[in-house]
């Protein structure tokens, strides 16, 4: 069944996301890797709601979507932010506290 | 396909039950009111505010009264998705109240910064309405959106000071690792849903029981951690001491006591409600997580010097006593047990490390320093905060006749309650936790009592109106709860919510 592609894809770009996450070091490629996996969860709810045939999540994944837009933009703030004080966005820069 | 899915199921209005929301209803009018009027008062006028956001917590407060006292049992709304019941209402007044107490924290502090202060007070409302939400959110799409509610106006705080690279970097680093925390928690959630087919927590909880496949194991594993990233359990809470120190410390103290509590609250309800029948799996993962985040949180609290720092991983490790009787939640009868000493340990952690956090803000306002040796001979000079400083620290620490004590008391009680060999394996250590914690918290009080002065400086504190007011409300509910236990007792005792795990 054309379900079970959708959810393999699915897992495969969560996996890739959460390798980003913890290998990239710059702060924006990082941003890109959670919503690869954002957009997984996506994959997952539609095919389920193919698969079960009910609704809820399609409003799952529309519901989302809109959240991951506003998390984007809270999060390109302060990178943003961060840019502007110290001229670079790497991650492994990001260490004025320690212990 | 809309035509289609309409005709499918034809769709009438709910009915809202508008008093059962109208706690919600107040904050979120008085947000919009905040954001409003700060576009027309001038600059020597913005401390109206900081009084405009009390009063609507206050304001919030009353129909959470009416409701507690009005006899209609559990209300339940939008076919069971949002339910205002015991459970929600306590931990609501929580919110308010610890809300209320930051906002006093806050209000020297943002008026003697230099930054815009209008957006400050609607993003605590913000996340102040999120954390409502959450306790009555009976739904994995409300319980998410309540958590991305609360969660996104609190990264935005952490980062308020916007030209500091401290609070810049505690602002990105709370950001990417709860977002990242979200991301893994809605793949958990997605997979539950697509073998439940349902997103209501009581329908997905009356479809898991019996034999776990591996998918229903994935989902519970991928719910639980996401949630311990936003408890900041061990090995999951690297962003916690940095965003706390780096962050202006009224917001530290609403992140430390507040949004924790918000994560325990989403935890409870999704392990009660939807996957009580997953408890094979998530026992011995919150059993683990449990055990690490009390030992790594007091080893590491020991050797800080920086007072915010120490209170950091002082949070860590008192989180992890909340954990500590979850482990054993579906043991015998210890449902619940544990649900009540869960909501006790909030409300007392919440008095108690509020008020520790006024007292560091009313001490750096002369010293301006955040070390550990900064508070000595503070009973020499500023005796009433050296004694509360004391007071609080040994309510952390667990001293009776405090508040701290009665929350480790039945958090203890919880566990012994259930009686496994796993359960006293965990309340061995969370006994050889609570003792060696006396070291870090003696460490300040030996400053505060027997050291002198750094530099003699002996000059008195002056402490402003609003930060004598959080001292004070903090710590009469510090030494209330302390001496008469039945108050916090009373509040956790939640029978109708235990039932889900046959408590």
């Amino acid at each position: 069944m054309l379900v079970n592609q959708f959810l393999i894809l699915g897992a495969v770009l969560f996996c890739i996301g959460v390798y980003g996450v913890i290998a990239r070091r710059n702060a924006v490629m990082v941003l890109m890797s959670i919503e690869l996996i954002l957009n997984s969860v996506n994959l997952n709810l539609l095919a389920f709601a193919l698969r079960n045939g009910s609704v809820d999540g399609h409003v799952f994944a529309l519901y989302i979507i809109t959240v991951a837009a506003a998390e984007v933009g809270v999060g390109l703030a302060l990178v943003l932010l961060v840019y502007r004080n110290r001229k670079s966005i790497g991650l492994e820069e990001l260490s004025e506290m320690k212990g | 396909m809309l035509s289609s899915l309409l005709a499918a199921a034809p769709w009438t209005a709910p009915v809202v039950d508008y008093h059962g929301l109208a706690p919600e209803i107040v904050v979120a009018l008085g947000l919009c009111v905040v954001l409003l009027v700060d576009l027309f008062l001038a600059e020597r006028s913005k401390w109206l505010l900081a009084s405009l956001t009390g009063f609507t917590l206050l304001g919030a407060f009353i129909p959470i009264l009416t409701l507690a006292l009005d006899d209609a049992g559990v209300r339940s709304l939008f076919d069971g998705r949002y339910v205002i019941d015991d459970f929600s209402l306590i931990l609501k007044g929580l919110f308010l109240l610890a809300g209320y107490v930051v906002v006093l924290l806050s209000t020297t502090y943002i008026e003697e910064g230099e930054y815009y202060q209008g957006e400050y007070w609607v993003l605590m409302l913000a996340s102040i309405l999120g954390m409502m939400m959450m306790t009555s959110s009976r739904d994995l799409v409300s319980v998410f959106v309540a958590l991305e509610f609360l969660s996104i106006p609190a990264y935005m705080l952490a980062a308020w000071r916007k030209r500091d690279a401290k609070s810049n970097e505690a602002g990105v680093k709370y950001f990417l690792l709860g977002v990242f925390a979200s991301a893994v928690m809605l793949y958990g959630m997605s997979l539950l849903y697509g073998v439940t087919n349902s997103t209501l927590l009581t329908d997905i909880g009356a479809s898991i029981s019996g034999e776990l496949t591996a998918v229903r194991i994935l989902a519970i594993v991928f719910i639980v951690v996401g949630f311990a990233f936003k408890v900041s359990a061990v090995p999951f809470h690297t962003w916690a001491p940095d965003t706390y120190e780096g962050a202006p410390t009224p917001v530290t103290a609403f992140l430390s006591v507040a949004s924790k509590a918000a994560g325990f609250v989403a935890l409870v309800t999704v392990l009660y409600v939807a996957v009580p029948g997953g408890s094979d799996v998530w026992q011995p993962l919150i059993w683990v997580l449990a055990v690490l985040t009390m030992t790594v949180g007091n080893v590491l609290a020991l050797r800080q010097t920086n007072i915010v720092r120490m209170l950091a991983y002082s949070s860590i490790s008192q989180g992890g006593f909340i954990l500590m009787p979850l482990a054993v939640a579906a043991e015998g009868g210890a449902g619940e047990a544990v649900l009540r000493s869960v909501v006790t340990y909030l409300i007392v952690y919440a008095a108690t490390n509020l008020g520790t956090f006024a007292v560091i803000l009313a001490v750096s306002r002369k010293t301006r320093s955040g070390e550990i040796s900064s508070f000595g001979g503070l009973f020499s000079y500023a005796p009433g905060l050296g004694v509360v400083m004391t007071i609080f620290l040994g309510s952390l620490a667990g001293i009776p006749p405090l508040g701290g004590w009665i929350g480790k008391f039945s958090a203890f009680q919880a566990v012994l309650e259930a009686g496994t060999g796993w359960a006293y394996a965990i309340a061995i250590v969370g006994a050889v936790n609570s003792v060696v914690a006396f070291g870090y918290y003696g460490n300040v009080m030996r400053e505060i009592w027997m050291r002198p002065a750094p530099d003699g400086d002996t000059t008195p504190i002056r402490t402003p109106a609003p930060l004598v007011l959080a001292l004070s409300i903090t710590t009469i509910a510090t030494l209330a709860l302390g001496v008469l236990p039945g108050v916090a007792l009373h509040f956790g005792d939640l029978a109708t919510f235990a039932s889900g795990l046959g408590g």
